[in-house]
């Protein structure tokens, strides 16, 4: 089911939570909605639910305008941070639950036979009489999962979904989910701040920040080329250096890199810690090595410029570098921004 | 060796006052209780069974106790059921949504718990006695609130309003909407999710709040007195039979008929003690208060 969002506005009080957000959402696809506390995410994956209403702007499902509908006629799946499973029901209980309640009359034999099925591909089975406080968080992420794919939902929504979990348990979730995911070809939206989350698990990343949308695209896109320095910064580790723009070239300490599209003058740029190198001399940006960070894949430099700043650089695991170096920050990759 | 030992047992305790204080305190609080919660109800079985047994017994169903007795459990049959369904309709709207005057709704609900009884009771009289509000209007069309029935279960209802929803607000204020939203989410109606997701959860303390609120509506003695008119064999309450028999100098059925109300009291006092421990440890089945979202205990 094809999910569109059209300049969809939402209010709380005086907080204006959702911006005037425009979105398509591909059936079959599965995205992410990235962003820091605050930035609307969740208040936009509640409008989709129907959880919330929108104040402005309208939600289509397929051609149908959803905006008004109420979450329990939406048909949508929605999959809670905190699990929300009912804790006096047992997992086959929680699960059956909406079949129960549903329209569609189903006889016993047959709820059974769902539920049966939905535990497997949660790969629950045998847990189906246990309750929600006697088994663990993964598990109980699953269970959630499965209660909301037994209504046969049209959209898959997801707030925070591993949110509340350690990171192992999460990675696992992560790949199992994009598992399922693919197996079933169900449209899916989920929220997270996690940018690795995000980044490993969609097909479309979208990003946000104060209520409106900063940029939308594929992992690659987002990573690659960046709109500004919020997307650059928010996506990961990123070192500023001030940079000077003449001719589409842009000068960043003593090195030069190409700037087309930039006007004249001054510029910032980003670079990611693993584009930096550094040595003893060569073009690039003076500076003293002030800490030497070893972890378990690689050596992590602290430097500070004579500006003042501090740059974070990835370096061999084997570097010949000590605390006090002074020498060159060289740049393989940067991506530069008018002056803000 | 010896010097470890000594250091040890010259330490202060790890945790709070020394024994001396520890042991005051203790001894204080047991003095205290004896004297000002154990003492007065020994007194009260102790004086009902003085004049002997078929006085007790003579006292007690003496026509105007029973019927004392039978306004008291008529006045709980309606009050209590009424301030139940009351009690779980604010706590349902208070926690699970969100309106203009929800805080105001708050603080009205508590009045009767700041407010002397006796003081609800003059109210009462203010707008349904003779010279109230209603007054004329009433005895127009002949029906008596006050010094009946309906004018005692009024001030009961008034006194003991918030006490099922005391219990509850802050249990489902914790439990927050997730569950009611889950539940609507797989297409559930509000009733039914009511019934099947959140009634579930709060039972226990819904059953706790349903047995003080019903303590509560049996003692009341300041608001009833001021309505009911005191009618002996009319509108005499067990409570306010208590205190005619008291002034009427008949100690041993004043006594006997007290000792009705303490029964009651440590009836309740049982049930509730069973129903706190049914709520949190029955086998198989997990603790009814919801895990406070986020803080779950993991259990493999």
């Amino acid at each position: 089911m094809k999910i569109t969002l059209d300049n969809v506005v939402k209010t709380f009080n005086t907080f204006r939570a959702v911006r005037g957000v425009s979105l398509d959402i591909g059936s079959g696809e599965l995205v992410a909605l990235l962003g820091p506390s605050g930035s609307g995410k969740t208040t936009i994956l509640r409008m989709v639910a129907g959880l919330e209403y929108a104040d402005g702007g309208q939600i289509r499902f397929g051609e149908e305008d959803a905006t008004d509908i109420p979450v329990r006629e939406r048909g949508v799946g929605f999959v809670f941070q905190h699990y929300a499973l009912f804790p006096h029901m047992t997992v086959g209980d929680n699960i059956a639950f909406g079949m129960k309640v549903s329209k569609k009359k189903r006889s016993p034999a047959e709820i059974a036979a769902r539920v049966a099925d939905l535990l497997r591909l949660v790969r629950l089975e045998g847990l189906g009489d246990r309750y929600p406080a006697q088994i663990s968080g993964g598990q109980r992420q699953r269970v959630a999962l499965a209660r909301a794919l037994a209504v046969d939902p049209k959209v898959l929504l997801l707030d925070e979904p591993f949110g509340a979990l350690d990171a192992n348990v999460r990675r696992e979730l992560r790949r199992w989910l994009r598992e399922i995911h693919d197996e079933l070809g169900i449209t899916t939206l989920f929220v997270t701040h996690d940018q690795e989350e995000a980044l490993d698990l969609a097909d479309r990343v979208v990003i946000l920040k104060d209520g409106k949308i900063v940029q939308v695209g594929t992992p690659e896109e987002v990573c690659r080329t960046p709109v500004n320095a919020f997307v650059m910064r928010f996506l990961g580790d990123a070192n500023h250096f001030p940079a000077t723009i003449s001719g589409e070239v842009a000068s960043i300490g003593g090195a030069r890199m190409p700037a087309p599209g930039l006007v004249d003058g001054a510029a910032d740029a980003y670079a990611r810690p693993g584009d930096l190198g550094f040595s003893l001399e060569g073009d690039g940006v003076a500076a003293t090595i002030s800490r030497v960070l070893d972890r378990p894949d690689g050596r992590r430099l602290i430097a500070v410029t004579e500006a003042g700043e501090h740059v974070e650089l990835d370096v061999a695991p084997d570097a010949p570098v000590k605390a006090g170096a002074r020498g060159v920050i060289t740049l393989a990759r940067a991506h530069i921004f008018p002056a803000a | 060796m010896s010097g470890s030992s000594n250091a040890s047992s010259h330490r202060p305790p790890r945790i709070g006052e020394s024994p001396l204080v520890r042991r005051a305190l203790i001894i204080g609080v047991l003095v205290v209780s004896a004297f000002v919660i154990a003492a007065p109800l020994a007194v009260i079985a102790v004086q009902a069974f003085s004049k002997g047994v078929e006085t007790y017994l003579a006292a007690i169903t003496h026509p105007d106790t029973l019927h004392a007795i039978g306004m008291t459990l008529v006045t709980a049959l309606i009050a209590v059921p009424i301030n139940t369904l009351f009690g779980i309709a604010s706590a349902w709207a208070i926690t699970k949504f969100d309106f203009p005057g929800r805080r105001l709704l708050l603080v009205v609900i508590e009045i009767p718990f700041s407010i002397s009884p006796i003081v609800a009771g003059v109210a009462y009289l203010f707008v349904y006695g003779l010279q109230g509000l209603f007054g004329e209007w009433l005895s127009a069309h002949d029906v008596k609130v006050l010094f009946a029935l309906p004018g005692i279960v009024l001030a009961s209802l008034f006194v003991t309003a918030p006490f099922v929803a005391r219990e509850l607000i802050p249990l489902m204020q914790a439990q927050g909407r997730d569950l009611e939203e889950a539940a609507a989410s797989l297409g559930a109606s509000g009733l039914r999710t009511f019934f099947s997701v959140t009634l579930p959860n709060i039972r226990w303390a819904l059953l706790y709040g349903v047995v003080l609120c019903n303590a509560r509506v049996m003692g009341e003695f300041g608001a009833v007195s001021v309505v009911s008119g005191n009618i002996r064999g009319q509108t005499n309450t067990l409570p306010l039979h208590v205190e005619l028999l008291y002034h009427d100098y008949q100690t041993a059925g004043a006594f006997a008929a007290a000792s009705i109300l303490a029964g009651l009291a440590v009836v309740t006092l049982f049930v509730k003690v069973a129903l706190e421990r049914r709520g949190a440890g029955r086998r198989n089945r997990p603790a009814f208060v919801a895990e406070p979202a986020g803080i779950s205990k993991e259990t493999p």
